[in-house]
C-alpha cells in the first residue's frame, strides 16, 4: 500500500487547546507536516492602551495551565522597565511558585496527557498491554486516581505562596504581595515533603536523588532493570517495546533562557545548543537575534521577520497561510524547547547522552521531564528553607511613563518572553512568544517548518491515521499548550 | 450510544485559557472522578481527560446533533467566538472547517442543561476585552446584556437558561456543587441570580470572611502591594460588593485573592474585564472611593469611615502599610 495523499488530524485531544495537524502521507510514512493553531484571541490588541501593571492581570489569563509563568514574563517585564528586582523572598517566593506550576504540569502531562496513549486498542496485541492499560488508561486506570489528589495538594502550595491557582495576582516585579510567617513556611516545607513522597514512591520508587544523578543512558538501563515496579519504571519498559527513541526527532537545536533566578545565577543556565557530530554545542543566548516571521500566518503586516519589540499581531483571515500562529526563528533557525532542551542548555549529563545517541525523541522529551521533576523538588525544599520571616518579600518602584522591558522564563513547555514598550504611561506594544509558538510554529517564509514540522517527518502510519499511535505520541511528547501558542 | 441511566456530560472548549478545567481537576472531597461517581455522571468526553480525539469526537458531537446520543449536560469553557466579521473564523472546530459556535447552538438545542464554565463561556470574560477584535460574547449573555450566542429567551430542553457558573477562573467547588445540585434534581431557576448565575456561591459577597477584616473595620488601608491592610481605599479591591464566597470556600487548600495579597477584581461579574481604571486602582471622587458597598447609603459609609479612621488602634495603623503585624494584639500598647 503506498496510498499518497493530505489528511487531517484533529480535534487532537490530551493537548492544552485545540489543534490541527495536516499529514502527507506516502509509502506509510508521513513525508510532510503542517501543524495548525485554530483558535484566535488577541490578547496583543487588548493589552494596547492599557495601564502597564494591567498586563499582570491580562496576560495570566493568556493559559490556564501555564499562568504562573505569564505572570512571571510580565512581572520580569514590568522590573525591567521600572529597573528594580525582587527581594530575595520575593525571588525565592517566585522560584517556588513556578516550580510548583511547572512540576505540577509535567505530572498532568506524563499521567493524564501521555500515558493514556499505550491503553488504546491498537496496542492491544502487544505484551505488556493489560497491565499497563489498567495503570494508565484515561480516566479509569488506577493511576488517575492517586495522580489528581496528589496533583490537588501539591498545587495547595499556590494557596500559600500566590492565592490561587490558576491566575493570581501575588507575583509582582519586586517580589511577591504574600509574605509568609514562620509557621507557614514549616507547612509548606512539609507540603513539598509530602509531594516528593509521592513521586519517590509511585513515580520512581526510589530516591530523587538516584534518578537526579543518572549521568548516562547506560546508567539508566542499570536504574530500569532495578526499578520496573515503578511508575517511570514502566513507562522506561513501553519505550523500549516500542522503540520510541527512535521516533520524533527535530532538529536537535535547544534554547533555554535560564530557569529559576538565584542570587548566583541560574539553576538552569541559559543558552542553545546544537549537536555537530553528536556533540553539544553550547552557545550564549543573544535575545536581540529572535525574530518572529509570518509567512504562514493568517496575520497582516511586514512579511519580513521582526524582533518582538518591533512585531505587531494583527489577525487577517484572508491572508494565505494555514495556522494564527507566528513562526519564531533564533538567528533565523527554529529551535526546539521545553525540559529537555533546558537540560541539554544546563548540560546535564543524562540529557547530554540521551541526545548524542539519539537527538531528541519521544524517549527523551518525556524523560527530560521526569528528571526535572526529581531535580527541582530538592532545590524546592532549599529554597524554602532559605525564606526569610524577619525580611521583605517586595519592592517597590514607580511606574515610568515610558520605555520598555522583555520578560524571559523558562515555562513547564520552554522558553516564554514578553517583550513590553509603554508611552505616555500606557501599554503601546506587547508582544508573546510562548514555547509551542517556538515548538508548533509554521513554516517561515525560507519554508523552514518548526520543531514538531519536522519531527512529524518519517513518522509510521499504516492503515487509518486516526490509529497511527506514533503520530500521537510525537505530537504529545512536546507536551503542547496550543492556548499559549496562539493568545 | 449510551443506554445507561447516568446523565451524560459533554466538555467543550473555545475562546479561553482551559484555566476553568486546570481549577477543576484541584477538586478536592470530592475529587473530580468521585463526584462522577457519586453523581452518576457519564463523562462522554472532555479535551484534557478522555481517551481519543479526531473523528470519535466529531462522530459523537454528530450522533448528539441528531438525536442518537443523549445529552444530559453540556459545559463550555471559553468564550463563543464569532468574529471576524461573525464568520466565526478565529475558531473554526479543528478537523470540521465548521466554526465552533455553529456546533455550539446546535449541541445546545440538543442538551438537557447548558453550563457555561467561568466568565468567559457566561459572558464573554477576559477574551472580549479591549476592542473585542475576536467578537467573543457568553452563551446567553453579552457583557452584561441579556443574549449572547443564544438569545434571553432561549431554555434548554430542561427549561433552564443557561446556568453561568462564573469566575476567572471557576472555583473547583462551585462547579462540583453545581453538578451535585444537577444530579440531585434540585437546580431550579430559583436556585439561580440576576446573571443566571448559581446561588450556592453568589449569595455570598467576596468580603464575609476576609482575613483583612480588621482592617477594614478600622479604614487601615494598604497602600502597595504585600501590604497588610484592607485594599479597599487605595488597591482597587472590589470585594464589598463582588459576588462569590472566596473567603469562605478556600481556594488551592487555604488561599484566596485578598489572603494572596491582592485585590478582588469582581471576576464572576460580567464586564469584570474592563474596569474602566487600572485594576490594582482605586478610582476615587474627591478622596472617596467610587465603588463603594452598594446596599447603604454613601454618606453613611463616609461618615462611618471617617469616625473609624480616628479611632484606628496604633497596631493596626501601623501594621496595615507593613508586611507583617509591628505588634501583636494585646501587647505593645494600644492607644484609644
Amino acid at each position: 500500500m503506498s496510498e499518497t495523499g493530505r489528511k487531517i488530524l484533529g480535534p487532537i485531544n490530551r493537548v492544552e487547546g485545540d489543534l490541527e495537524v495536516r499529514l502527507e502521507v506516502g509509502q506509510q510514512k508521513v513525508t510532510r507536516a503542517w501543524v495548525n493553531s485554530p483558535l484566535f484571541r488577541g490578547f496583543e490588541k487588548i493589552l494596547q492602551g492599557k495601564a502597564p501593571a494591567d498586563a499582570l492581570v491580562y496576560t495570566p489569563r493568556i493559559c490556564g495551565i501555564c499562568s504562573v509563568s505569564q505572570s512571571i514574563a510580565a512581572a520580569a517585564a514590568l522590573a525591567q522597565l521600572q529597573g528594580i528586582a525582587p527581594t530575595e523572598n520575593g525571588q525565592l517566593a517566585t522560584n517556588l511558585t513556578l516550580a510548583c506550576e511547572n512540576l505540577a504540569d509535567h505530572l498532568s502531562h506524563f499521567y493524564l496527557f501521555f500515558m493514556p496513549d499505550f491503553a488504546r486498542a491498537g496496542y492491544a496485541d502487544q505484551a505488556w498491554y493489560q497491565r499497563e492499560a489498567a495503570r494508565f488508561r484515561a480516566q479509569t486506570g488506577a493511576a488517575s486516581n492517586q495522580v489528581l489528589p496528589a496533583r490537588a495538594a501539591f498545587l495547595q502550595l499556590t494557596g500559600l505562596l500566590a492565592g490561587k491557582w490558576p491566575h493570581s495576582l501575588s507575583l509582582q516585579p519586586g517580589g511577591t504581595s504574600r509574605p509568609l510567617s514562620r509557621s507557614e513556611q514549616l507547612r509548606l516545607q512539609a507540603m513539598i515533603g509530602n509531594f516528593r513522597r509521592f513521586l519517590e514512591q509511585t513515580l520512581f520508587g526510589d530516591r530523587l536523588e538516584n534518578v537526579n544523578t543518572l549521568a548516562s543512558v547506560k546508567q539508566l538501563q542499570q536504574w530500569q532493570s532495578q526499578h520496573r515496579q515503578s511508575d517511570c519504571g514502566r513507562f522506561l519498559a513501553i519505550a523500549d517495546a516500542l522503540q520510541l527513541h527512535q521516533l520524533g526527532r527535530a532538529a536537535d537545536r535547544f534554547m533555554s533562557y535560564g530557569a529559576y533566578a538565584l542570587p548566583q545565577g541560574w539553576l538552569f543556565r541559559r543558552g542553545c545548543v546544537t549537536l555537530e557530530e553528536g556533540h553539544a554545542v553550547y552557545a550564549k543566548l543573544d535575545e536581540r537575534r529572535i525574530t518572529e516571521d509570518i509567512a504562514s500566518s493568517w496575520l497582516a503586516g511586514e512579511r519580513c521577520p521582526l524582533h518582538p519589540y518591533r512585531g505587531r499581531t494583527e489577525p487577517d483571515a484572508e491572508q494565505s497561510g494555514y495556522s494564527w500562529c507566528k513562526a519564531p526563528r533564533l538567528d533565523g533557525r527554529s529551535v526546539e524547547v521545553g525540559a529537555l532542551a533546558r537540560q541539554v542548555v544546563n548540560g546535564h549529563p543524562l540529557a547530554l547522552d540521551l541526545v548524542a545517541q539519539n537527538g531528541a525523541s519521544v524517549y527523551s522529551r518525556v524523560i527530560g521531564r521526569l528528571l526535572e521533576l526529581a531535580l527541582v523538588v530538592p532545590e524546592m525544599e532549599h529554597w524554602c528553607a532559605e525564606l526569610d520571616p524577619q525580611q521583605p518579600y517586595c519592592r517597590h518602584a514607580l511606574m515610568p511613563a515610558g520605555g520598555r522591558g522583555a520578560g524571559m522564563v523558562e515555562a513547564a513547555r520552554g522558553s516564554l518572553g514578553h517583550w513590553l514598550q509603554v508611552e505616555q504611561g500606557r501599554i503601546s506594544n506587547y508582544q508573546i512568544i510562548a514555547p509551542t509558538t517556538w515548538n508548533f510554529s509554521p513554516r517561515d517564509g525560507g519554508d523552514q517548518p518548526g520543531a514538531l514540522e519536522q519531527a512529524l517527518e518519517g513518522a509510521p502510519v499504516a492503515g487509518d491515521i486516526e490509529e497511527a499511535l506514533a503520530v500521537q505520541h510525537i505530537i504529545r511528547s512536546f507536551d503542547p499548550c496550543m492556548v499559549c501558542t496562539v493568545h | 450510544m449510551t443506554g445507561s441511566d447516568k446523565l451524560t456530560l459533554l466538555w467543550l472548549q473555545s475562546g479561553g485559557c482551559g484555566g476553568c478545567s486546570m481549577s477543576l481537576l484541584n477538586a478536592e472531597n470530592p475529587a473530580l472522578y468521585e463526584l462522577f461517581e457519586q453523581a452518576g455522571i457519564e463523562l462522554l468526553w472532555h479535551p484534557s481527560l478522555s481517551e481519543s480525539g479526531g473523528r470519535a469526537l466529531i462522530d459523537l458531537l454528530q450522533s448528539i446533533v441528531e438525536g442518537d446520543t443523549r445529552l444530559d449536560i453540556l459545559c463550555l469553557e471559553g468564550s463563543v467566538m464569532k468574529g471576524p466579521n461573525g464568520s466565526g473564523k478565529f475558531h473554526l472546530l479543528s478537523g470540521t472547517d465548521t466554526p465552533m459556535f455553529e456546533w455550539l447552538e446546535k449541541l445546545a438545542g440538543a442538551a438537557g442543561l447548558v453550563l457555561a464554565v467561568g466568565s468567559c463561556a457566561a459572558f464573554g470574560g477576559i477574551t472580549a476585552a479591549g476592542d473585542n477584535i475576536g467578537e467573543a460574547t457568553g452563551l446567553q449573555y453579552d457583557g452584561e446584556r441579556p443574549g449572547g450566542l443564544l438569545p434571553e429567551t432561549w431554555r434548554s430542553k430542561k427549561q433552564l437558561p443557561v446556568v453561568n457558573v462564573a469566575g476567572c477562573p471557576v472555583h473547583p467547588g462551585w462547579v462540583t456543587d453545581s453538578l451535585l445540585l444537577i444530579a440531585g434534581r434540585q437546580l431550579q431557576a430559583d436556585q439561580l441570580d440576576e446573571y443566571q448565575r448559581p446561588r450556592l456561591y453568589t449569595d455570598h459577597l467576596v468580603h464575609h470572611g476576609c482575613p483583612r477584616n480588621e482592617y477594614y473595620e478600622f479604614k487601615a488601608s494598604a497602600e502597595k502591594p504585600s501590604d497588610q491592610g484592607c485594599m479597599m481605599e487605595n488597591m482597587g479591591c472590589l470585594g464589598t460588593q463582588a459576588r462569590a464566597d472566596c473567603n469562605i470556600r478556600p481556594w488551592n487548600g487555604s488561599g484566596s485573592c485578598l489572603k494572596g495579597g491582592y485585590a478582588c477584581i469582581n471576576c464572576t461579574a460580567p464586564g469584570f474585564e474592563e474596569p474602566g481604571h487600572a485594576f490594582s486602582e482605586t478610582p476615587k471622587v474627591a478622596g472617596i472611593p467610587v465603588g463603594l458597598p452598594t446596599d447603604m447609603p454613601k454618606a453613611w459609609f463616609v461618615a462611618l469611615a471617617s469616625l473609624a479612621k480616628a479611632a484606628t488602634p496604633e497596631r493596626l495603623r501601623k501594621s496595615a502599610t507593613a508586611e507583617r503585624l509591628i505588634y501583636p494584639p494585646g501587647k505593645g500598647g494600644d492607644k484609644s
